[in-house]
């Protein structure tokens, strides 16, 4: 299935939940929020949440700005 | 004794010790960020939303900026009222509280905010509990919408973001310092000390500085630098300056001269 995870359209074989994509990423879940589809994915829905052909998946974090 | 005013300054629902606000961006560093924190001693400090990058292992900022800091994310990114509402809510999703500092920007050269679509997304955010802190042009007319909109302040720049030309919009400023009733809070622009003092002096209630002190070759120093010019700015404008005159007025008695020679005046 193919997801756009941060604008970028990505291929995968098996289905994940977002925790799953997170850890694949190396990516600590507490550092980061997630938006699905424009909606917005609360940190304990990461495992229960799975991920869909054509989905919007943003992942975003703090970093340096005035 | 000095005689000190009683100078509380609460925004936002917080009570704050520390009228400088400082930034996280273009630290050579972010390692410097805590001592930063520590020689301003600033209570609020901004942060930007992004994308994680999957391809480069980055520094998270987060680590760096000490646990009793308020919060302060921007929109930066945003081009419409739509965008800034979308990072805003994100933002506090996150768990930081529910500061935001709103900046709308399509233009790139100058990066001068969008004074329409940010009290659009002002009105919105407001009423979905958010203290918003917009930044715009000096313009009376929007600084007023902004009120209305239920803004807890004004951030009006002194000159184009990153540029450290000073407070180019002085008199622009002075209005809203005048005519709007929440606090002041200068942004962009500031590139020395003797700028903050200058905004402070004039009656602003604060000011924002991320550039100049990130970018300076002592970042800590010149964060205490601002600190020190941000309170004598303040105590200053507390004091109240005495009048200005075109022509000299001595300071000393004009009687009791000494004289070489009586008589010549």
């Amino acid at each position: 299935m193919i997801i756009t995870i941060n604008g970028e359209k990505m291929a995968f074989d098996q289905e994940m939940s977002i925790m799953t994509f997170l850890n694949s990423k190396k990516i600590k879940p507490d550092s980061v929020v997630v938006e699905l589809n424009q909606c917005i994915i609360s940190a304990d829905k990461y495992k229960t949440t799975w991920l869909n052909p054509n989905d919007r998946l943003e992942i975003l974090r703090f970093v340096g700005g005035g | 004794m000095i005689p000190m005013l009683e100078d509380s300054f609460e925004i936002g629902g917080k009570k704050l010790s520390s009228r400088l606000f400082i930034g996280t961006g273009k630290y050579a560093s972010d390692s410097m960020i805590p001592d930063v924190c520590n020689s301003t001693g600033a209570c609020v400090i901004t942060v930007a939303l992004r994308r994680v990058d999957f391809n480069a292992i980055t520094d998270n900022v987060m680590q760096h900026i000490p646990s009793h800091m308020q919060l302060m994310p921007n929109t930066s990114g945003a081009r419409t009222a739509d965008e800034a509402i979308r990072i805003a809510r994100l933002a506090r999703a996150t768990g930081c509280g529910n500061w935001i500092k709103i900046e709308v920007i399509t233009d790139n050269k100058y990066l001068l905010p969008d004074g329409y679509q940010t009290a659009k997304a002002t009105e919105i955010l407001t009423k979905e509990g958010f203290a918003v802190f917009p930044y715009i042009n000096p313009d009376l007319y929007v600084a007023r919408d902004l009120v209305n909109a239920g803004a807890v302040a004004i951030m009006p720049l002194g000159a184009p973001i990153g540029t450290n030309r000073g407070i180019r919009t002085e008199e622009m400023i002075n209005i809203l310092i005048d005519d709007i009733d929440l606090p002041i809070i200068v942004d962009a622009g500031i590139g020395k000390p003797s700028h903050a003092c200058q905004a402070m002096e004039a009656g602003a209630d604060a000011c924002l500085v991320n550039t100049a002190i990130a970018t300076s070759e002592n970042p800590v120093l010149m964060g205490k630098a601002f600190a020190d010019a941000i309170r004598a700015g303040r105590n200053a404008f507390l004091a109240k300056a005495g009048g200005t005159r075109q022509f000299a007025s001595a300071s000393s008695p004009l009687t009791g001269f000494i004289r070489n020679h009586e008589g010549l005046s």
